[in-house]
């Protein structure tokens, strides 16, 4: 589709706004949309759809993704790459493995590290006070990460508090530990 | 009742106008909404709204359903222009509902983008008492609804850029001498590294408008609830701290104060103003009240009516469709009653 303002450049901007209480849509190059202040550049993660199907499309990937289907809702990978729709919470289960690298790109993460529902806790069988502690690592190697980052950068003042941080996580680990210990 | 969050001035009320959480939440044994039929919509919504009225709780009562999908579009803007529900809720089909208290501090809206979102808003800078609510409520519902969540990634989201918390947390920013001195997007760049997006007022693909910034956490995987919150909470406190001392340096200037001074002017005497001009000068009379120029004139008030003035919420309160004209004859009188001059 072509650019709704300039009608040249291809249309890769939905955008959707409200003007005299009317809702409309149009569809922008990223240059339009960028002239008329919606600024796509400062968002990180532009478009999942796009992301995830230009790392997921790749041919073997899709040769290897086309007979498997999700037992819980029928979708295959090729369509969760192609929509940067997941079909049902089974798929997570299922193509695990090949979402991971676009969840790790999107989050710089791969392990929940926040609140946990009594239901959950209880299904996985896991001991409960085994999960923060694991919670609590990942959190502080991202943090790690970006204290690191903003040493580079020098950003001092952030630093300082990311190290505090660290440092509280660290001892709140080792409490763990030593109870469990005891 | 109670006031509603947009008629209230609260903590840091300066610069923070509100606070938003958002949680993300899908029911365990339904497929995502994009992968619903019709008649599965049908079954989650009843379940969400069986859930939320009789969960035995104080607030139950207090809720209400809206049948999003059979009211007058002017209604569903409406509920756009509040904050209550995305322009995304509103603009696709497919059996949406929204559950709302009664003072609009909490929204559900059931069939977006995943099955159950969770909203909580409240007035000025407090990201803590909004998130205990929206807490309290997932706890609350998720023993009726079992929502859909793993072991190592957290709350199951459609799409995966809201996986692990599934939470937003937002706080919408008055910045108008940061816009002045032309430094937000310099300012967006630099929060875009430390996860935080900056946006307009209505989210996604929004214009800023009338100086209003909306600024959220993006990662929610490995990253607790807590940790973004104080992230979010520490950036806040260093813009509202840059933008307050960038107004004290303008707010002297002759040529800042004519312009607030004269935005002044034409609230209290303009007939005939659209929506866009209107908010523009709220925008700078607002900065002018917080610079103690205008003393007449309470924050409350002009929170208010930023909400009030949009078309379609001021044709919901005279109950009736009116022209362009018409309504920007009704905004200058509805701004001029509450601006007067004592």
């Amino acid at each position: 589709m072509l650019c709704q303002k300039c009608k040249t450049n291809q249309a890769n901007t939905h955008i959707k706004q409200i003007i005299n209480g009317k809702l409309t849509e149009m569809d922008l190059c990223s240059e339009c949309a960028a002239k008329m202040g919606f600024k796509t550049s400062i968002d990180p993660f532009p478009n999942i759809a796009d992301m995830m199907s230009s790392f997921l499309g790749m041919p073997s990937m899709n040769a290897l993704a086309k007979e498997v289907k999700c037992e819980g809702c029928g979708a295959t990978f090729s369509q969760i790459s192609k929509s940067g729709k997941v079909g049902c919470a089974k798929c997570y289960d299922t193509f695990y493995e090949r979402l991971l690298p676009s969840i790790k790109r999107i989050h710089g993460n791969t392990v929940h590290t926040g609140k946990r529902l009594r239901t959950a806790r209880l299904e996985s069988g896991q001991a409960a006070k085994d999960i923060p502690v694991k919670a609590e690592k990942t959190e502080l190697e991202t943090l790690q990460t970006q204290l690191q980052e903003a040493i580079k950068t020098q950003a001092f003042e952030q630093a300082a508090a990311l190290r505090d941080r660290i440092n509280a996580i660290k001892a709140r680990i080792d409490s763990k530990k030593s109870e469990g210990e005891a | 009742m109670d006031k509603k969050w947009y008629e209230k001035n609260g903590k840091n009320g300066s610069v923070v106008i509100s606070t938003r959480i958002r949680l993300a939440r899908n029911l365990e044994e339904f497929p995502f909404p994009a992968r619903c039929s019709d008649d599965l919509r049908v079954r989650i919504a009843e379940k969400v709204k069986d859930a939320v009225l009789n969960s035995g709780s104080v607030i139950s009562p207090r809720f209400s359903c809206i049948d999003v999908d059979n009211i007058p579009m002017g209604e569903r803007v409406s509920l756009v222009e509040r904050h209550l529900v995305s322009p995304e809720f509103i603009s696709a089909k497919g059996t949406k509902s929204l559950l709302l208290l009664d003072d609009e501090s909490v929204s559900i809206m059931v069939n977006e983008e995943d099955h159950v979102r969770l909203q909580v808003m409240c007035e000025g800078f407090d990201l803590d008492r909004a998130y205990e609510q929206a807490s309290r409520i997932d706890t609350l519902l998720d023993e009726r609804l079992k929502f859909a969540f793993s072991d190592t990634l957290g709350y199951l989201t459609q799409c995966p850029t809201n996986l692990g918390t599934g939470m937003r947390a937002s706080v919408m920013l008055h910045l108008p001498a940061l816009t002045e001195a032309k430094v937000m997007r310099k300012m967006g760049e630099n929060l875009s590294k430390l996860g935080i997006a900056i946006r307009g007022a209505y989210g996604e693909g929004s214009e800023p408008v009338a100086d209003m910034y909306q600024l959220s956490n993006q990662i929610t995987l490995g990253i607790s609830e807590k940790t973004a919150i104080e992230n979010l909470r520490s950036i806040t406190e260093r813009l509202i701290a840059q933008e307050l001392s960038y107004r004290e340096k303008l707010a002297p200037r002759i040529e800042i104060q004519d312009k607030i001074y004269r935005a002044l002017g034409i609230l209290r005497s303009a007939r005939l103003i659209d929506c866009a001009e209107a908010q523009k000068m709220l925008s700078r009379v607002r900065f002018g009240i917080t610079a103690g120029l205008i003393k007449d004139i309470d924050l409350e008030t002009i929170n208010r009516l930023f909400v009030e003035i949009q078309p379609a919420t001021l044709m919901q309160s005279v109950g009736k469709e009116l022209t362009a004209s018409e309504r920007d004859a009704l905004r200058a009188n509805v701004i001029r009653n509450l601006v007067e001059r004592d």
